[in-house]
């Protein structure tokens, strides 16, 4: 097992103004959950159900209250741990202004290996690959300022690439692009999971995002409440709207087909699976 | 007729290297009361055409026009035309700077020179307005979730009491469930306050949902004004320059070329079903 | 529009200048400062002014762009100028009521353009030649021996690369929030001293809320890269000298000695 996390809880202070603690909030509350090598897994789930709490978790951004964290046979709680951790478990920010420290496009995607101490000559070897993975090799010396969103965040993405990670957690890295923007992010992800075998795990609130994935884990305050394929999960209309959560559009129109008396399955994600169930009641 | 541009072009950084033509010779007129989606992606000029359409921009030629005065005229007031034409820009949660909710939107009225008492009856009206939870209105604006914040910001502009209401994607990064409040909110204001609302947005399916008409720009230049049916039914051209229509109008194409008699210019999920039905004899 | 702005104007070309290691230009540049306040005779003058010429021909920069420098310089060139021709005693060659010209006058006014003017010309060579970037890194190579006492000299460079990446993007920030704040009604143009300073609030409290949170995004971000301070990294282009800088050494040295001989 990849990543597997045990009865895990977070709890931080909550405080006013003037610095005082008013309270406690526990947000993420006792999550067990497994991820195997080469898996894409999406964690839904609304604004506020801590799901990017959870994130941080699994690459010792962040350390259990209670509960503990593995990450391939390694406790996020140990000290010596954390570094291995972190380039074994990459993560890509939702703003893309906000995570690229180098001033040119190459310089950054070089960051991580040379905080790692990589040999000078692979870091150069490292940078070029994952730039020509992420198809930015072109505008490696370009100035980070000039990308568009959806550039910005590929070379986040390459920039832990670089690193040779085994997973890659995307936090809500599309919420801030446009639609061309989160398709380049999305396609760069899929890639990855399907040419390097990279695990991914992406965190989003766009539901046609989540048709590729393996499993879906939806959460809400602080707890796994369901977990499945996405067709298992989005069979529950019922429970996910109750958590504030939408389905993909064909999903609504199968819904609504279904409530109205068409005799098809929950559950579908796909137009083509939806020609195919009303084929068979014509 | 409220806003009238005519012919308005502007150009940045005019007579350096770095010239942009935002916009070219646009010609729109924005009625009383409508509800009218702005589509377009990044760099298009839809932010730019907004600025002009409350005198933040001067046109570089042509003219702003708002119930039949030119904003430009010698002697105009500008300070009364940004208080008409409220401009919502996108991630507006970015400009509170008071110590409490109240305070902030309280800024808009008192910078018209009205007295504190008149200022906080509109402060007190436009929170109520954007249904923000009385128990946070003492809160520091610091402290509010992004929504929240979000919702802080849209009732600001709202106490100037505008008659026109610009908003910048105003659901980015917002949760299905929160956008969809956001928008239902919107078109409340629209249609039981007679408020004209320009929704700037990524999101086809929003417009289609929720616009009277719809406004396409390319390349600084309007490139479909109609009904969302009427634009969405150019699609193919919409594809042509990285937009595209509502995902139910996509899947009504793949049925109908899957053989089903169904119409394809449908635009949301009722619709759709119900034109499913009908060629199902359900 | 803001997203236009380069810091330092570095200028784009291939040239033996451009090639040289961004050490030796800084060193190179703080020679010649000082050598241009050793040299006080004719002599050394035109040593310096031989020596910037070799460097702007080795530059390819052209030579328009080295004396754009100069324009915001001139009134204080024509100043000081003026007041070392006028103002300084000795023996008058030239008299016009109370103003006197000296020989002495017209000597130390001629060294102190010359010398504005070499000072201003030379260090334009090496920012038309050296990213920003670069400098910082011959900064941080430069300085490392400060770590000895206890400066963070790692952190100080990272901290100036950091700032060259985000200066940009907070002016457009700050654009925009000025924008915001103009729609809301605000006023940032007319009244007096006071008032104006209270308007910039509105400006100022978005704009350090919005810088605390990217930097706190950011520190994640460096973290969740493996970030762990300066010690055991390695680099991407670590600083190397090569055949042109040893020359370029020897260049200086010989000129530095040549000046104070002179």
């Amino acid at each position: 097992m990849f990543i597997e996390t045990k009865n895990l809880v977070f709890e931080y202070i909550e405080r006013d103004e003037e610095g005082n603690p008013t309270g406690v909030k526990r947000a993420v509350d006792d999550v067990s959950l497994q991820v195997k090598k080469g898996e894409f897994i999406a964690i839904l789930g609304h604004n506020g159900s801590g799901k990017s709490t959870l994130a941080k978790q699994l690459n010792a951004l962040l350390y259990p209250t209670e509960g503990s964290v593995f990450i391939d046979g390694m406790d996020s709680a140990e000290d010596e741990n954390v570094i291995p951790i972190r380039q074994k478990v990459g993560m890509v920010f939702q703003n893309p202004d906000n995570q690229i420290i180098g001033t040119v496009v190459e310089e950054d995607v070089a960051f991580g290996p040379e905080n790692l101490g990589v040999p000078t000559d692979e870091i150069r070897q490292r940078v070029d690959e994952s730039l020509k993975v992420l198809g930015m090799y072109d505008l490696r010396l370009h100035s980070p300022n000039h990308l568009s969103g959806g550039q910005k965040q590929r070379v986040a993405i390459a920039g832990v690439v670089a690193m040779h990670p085994t997973c890659i957690i995307l936090d809500e890295s599309t919420a801030m692009l446009d639609p061309g923007g989160r398709a380049e992010v999305i396609r760069a992800a899929r890639a990855l999971n399907d040419v390097e075998e990279i695990t991914v795990i992406l965190i989003t609130h766009y539901m046609d995002e989540i048709i590729y994935a393996n499993r879906v884990f939806v959460m809400n305050e602080g707890k796994v409440v369901m977990q499945g394929s996405p067709e298992e999960v989005f069979s529950n209309v019922e429970t996910l709207r109750a958590l504030r959560l939408d389905l993909p559009v064909v999903t609504q129109l199968a819904e609504s087909l279904r409530e109205s008396g068409v005799k098809i399955p929950s559950g579908i994600l796909t137009t083509e699976r939806l020609i195919e169930e009303l084929k068979k009641c014509r | 007729m409220s806003i009238i541009l005519n012919h308005v072009s502007h150009i940045y950084s005019e007579g350096t290297a770095d010239e942009v033509r935002a916009l070219d010779d646009v010609s729109l007129e924005i009625a009383d009361g409508e509800f009218l989606g702005l589509i377009g992606h990044t760099g298009s000029g839809k932010s730019t055409l907004v600025q002009h359409m409350n005198a933040l921009l001067k046109p570089t030629s042509g003219q702003v026009l708002y119930n039949g005065e030119d904003i430009w005229a010698k002697g105009s007031d500008k300070a009364r035309i940004r208080s008409k034409v409220g401009l919502v820009f996108q991630y507006p949660e970015y400009q509170l700077f008071e110590t409490d909710v109240f305070t902030d939107v309280c800024f808009g009225p008192k910078n018209l020179g009205l007295s504190r008492v008149e200022a906080e009856a509109r402060a007190y009206e436009a929170l109520e307005r954007m249904n923000f939870p009385k128990e946070r209105w003492y809160m520091s604006p610091f402290d509010l979730s992004g929504g929240q914040k979000r919702r802080v910001a849209i009732a600001g502009v709202l106490a100037m009491k505008p008659e026109v209401l610009i908003l910048d994607e105003p659901t980015a990064g917002l949760d299905p469930y929160g956008r969809r409040e956001l928008l239902d909110m919107l078109k409340g204001l629209q249609r039981d306050e007679g408020l004209t609302v320009v929704l700037i947005s990524h999101c086809m399916d929003d417009v289609a949902g929720y616009a009277d008409r719809a406004v396409v720009m390319e390349k600084g230049k309007v490139f479909m004004n109609g009904t969302p049916a009427e634009v969405f039914f150019r699609h193919r051209e919409l594809e042509e320059i990285g937009l595209g229509a509502p995902s139910v109008t996509y899947i009504m194409e793949k049925l109908a070329a899957a053989g089903f008699d169904v119409k394809t210019d449908v635009m949301n999920v009722e619709d759709a079903a119900k034109e499913i039905r009908g060629c199902l004899r359900i | 529009m803001f997203k236009d702005i380069t810091l330092g104007q570095f200028y784009q070309a291939d040239s033996v200048m451009h090639s040289l290691d961004p050490r030796t230009k800084l060193v190179g540049t703080f020679l010649y400062i000082i050598a241009l306040f050793i040299a006080n005779d004719a002599a050394a003058m035109a040593a310096a002014v031989v020596f910037l010429c070799i460097a702007i021909a080795l530059s390819r920069v052209p030579a328009s762009f080295m004396f754009r420098g100069m324009k915001g310089i001139a009134l204080i060139l024509l100043l000081t100028v003026g007041f070392n021709i006028f103002l300084t005693p000795g023996v008058p060659i030239w008299t016009w009521g109370p103003l006197k010209v000296t020989a002495e006058g017209l000597r130390s006014a001629a060294f102190l353009a010359c010398r504005l003017v070499l000072l201003i010309s030379g260090t334009s060579v090496m920012t038309l030649t050296t990213t920003p970037n670069s400098l910082t890194d011959a900064m941080e190579s430069l300085l490392l021996p400060l770590t000895h006492i206890k400066v963070p000299v790692h952190e100080i460079a990272l901290m100036m690369s950091i700032a060259l990446r985000f200066i940009p993007i907070l002016m457009e920030e700050t654009d925009k929030i000025m924008k915001a704040q103009m729609a809301r009604g605000a006023d940032f143009e007319s009244g007096n001293f006071m008032k104006r300073a209270k308007s910039m609030v509105p400006i100022l409290v978005p704009l350090f809320v919005s810088a605390f949170r990217r930097a706190s995004d950011l520190a994640m971000a460096m973290e969740a890269r493996c970030y762990s301070g300066g010690e055991g990294r390695t680099k991407l282009k670590p600083l190397k000298y090569g055949r042109g800088d040893v020359v370029a050494y020897i260049v200086q040295i010989a000129f530095v000695a040549a000046v104070i001989l002179l």
